[in-house]
């Protein structure tokens, strides 16, 4: 598989984690966050928790759109797939989050038609071939994923397919990272930046938060040795007393990102305030459809009752999502919540922090 | 979910495409990039490519991995 098995290669991540022995040589610890939820799963997959020196640890972010979603998001999909003219579709990982009286998994098993698409374009060819269902898409993601939302909006609004709607969850990274940066409780020394977000955003939006706080970060993509190369990066940095942001994933990653995309972004939908699992709510670093959307916005036209939502009890996901605690941490990790049982929403899905720590753990 | 991978162009029609991975071909649509050609290979997320890969920034940093396994020789900067 080109531009894959090349930056998997053995003697590649062996030269890294000699480097990086190098410079932990010291035995200062350093904990480095990774906010991407596919660098999570790229880690745990590639085991690279055991690889590195015992002095630098990884904590996962809150870049894991399933995890950081509210439950009240749940309950409103919930509420929608009730009815019957409605069809739900979504991404997989949605399915078996919990929400305050069940999943979407459990709906469907009761009968609601609940579908799982890989793209949202098959959602909107869904709701092209059946103009008598109303076909609501759950749009979560960040910078990489509202693009094709975006994309999708602006193409049934062109041809009139009305009974296509987008119910928003879609986020922005950056208000996540100052707000993370900026809270004494994380004690996070450098960032591993989201190289999909960033091929679509770009550097500009990650720079001042790297100047403002003085916070190393590398753009990495999701290769072993693109993993490893950004702690290198910023362990050099912190044992040279630098702040810089390092663009290491540049095969993907242009200065400018993907101006198209984001134009695309802009003209369907516009920032608005987010409440994110851990962090709460943050201005501005949401999307929601733009009012010549309205009628593709399912808060617009099928709007439900909000009823004070109920997260699971006992559950430490909003600490986890920032980096305080660990999974293993939470009390109910690995015998109450596991993959096959989950309790929260960073256990469900494969890029949430306990799903991952659950895996590795056990391989 | 920010799942992407490098994936070749196997056929061009207007802003649609099939792009290719060891055995796996897919349709993709093309509509957020520019100048798609055949040979290309692009970041492929949800139905979409994003992104032109860069070749030449692909094999720069192929290199200076290479330079790392080399210690011998001048060290990368
Ligand atoms: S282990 Fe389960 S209950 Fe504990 S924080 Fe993770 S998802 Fe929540």
């Amino acid at each position: 598989m080109k531009y894959v098995s090349e930056f998997r290669a053995k003697a590649f991540i062996e030269a890294l984690l000699g480097e990086i022995a190098k410079e932990a040589a010291s035995g200062i610890r350093r904990t480095f966050m990774e906010v991407c939820g596919t660098h999570t799963a790229a880690i745990a997959r590639g085991g690279l928790k055991r690889l590195l020196p015992a002095a630098i640890k990884l904590v996962s972010g809150p870049g894991c759109p399933v995890c950081v979603t509210s439950t009240a998001y749940i309950d409103a999909a919930m509420a929608r797939a009730l009815r019957p003219e409605v069809t739900i579709a979504t991404f997989g990982d949605m399915l078996r989050v919990p929400g305050s009286a069940g999943t979407l998994e459990a709906a469907k098993a009761r009968g609601a038609d609940v579908r799982v698409v890989l793209s949202v374009l098959e959602a909107l060819a869904m709701a092209r071939e059946r103009p008598d269902r109303r076909v609501v898409f759950l749009g979560i993601g960040f910078e990489t994923t509202a693009p094709t939302t975006a994309a999708a909006l602006a193409r049934a609004r062109a041809e009139g397919i009305g009974n296509f709607l987008v119910a928003s969850a879609h986020k922005t990274m950056p208000a996540a990272m100052r707000a993370l940066a900026a809270d004494p409780a994380v004690a996070v020394e450098g960032y591993i930046c989201p190289g999909h977000v960033c091929t679509v955003a770009g550097l500009a939006p990650f720079a001042p938060l790297v100047e403002e706080f003085g916070i190393p970060a590398a753009i990495a993509g999701f290769e072993p040795t693109d993993v490893l190369a950004a702690v290198l990066a910023l362990i050099k940095q912190r044992n040279r007393g630098e702040s810089r942001l390092e663009n290491l994933y540049r095969r993907s990653v242009r200065p400018e990102g993907n101006p198209k995309a984001r134009r695309l972004v802009a003209s369907v939908f516009e920032p608005a305030d987010a409440w994110w699992r851990g962090l709460g709510v943050l201005p501005g670093s949401g999307l929601a459809l733009r009012r010549e959307y309205a009628a593709h916005d399912a808060d617009a036209v099928l709007p439900v009752a909000a009823e004070a939502p109920r997260e699971p009890a006992g559950c430490r996901c909003a600490d986890v999502l920032k980096g305080i605690i660990e999974p293993k941490d939470c009390p109910l990790f690995g015998e109450a919540c596991a993959p096959d049982r989950p309790i929260g929403a960073c256990m469900v899905s494969s890029e949430g922090a306990c799903h991952a720590a659950h895996r590795w753990d056990r391989s | 979910m920010c799942v992407a991978f490098p994936m070749r162009v196997t056929a061009v029609t207007g802003d649609r495409g099939r792009v290719a991975l060891g055995d796996v071909e897919q349709e993709v649509s093309l509509e957020l990039l520019d100048n798609v050609a055949v040979g290309d290979y692009v970041i492929v997320h949800a139905g979409f490519a994003l992104q032109t890969l860069d070749r030449g920034e692909a094999a720069e940093t192929l290199a200076m991995l290479g330079a790392l396994t080399r210690p011998e020789e001048e060290p990368a900067p």
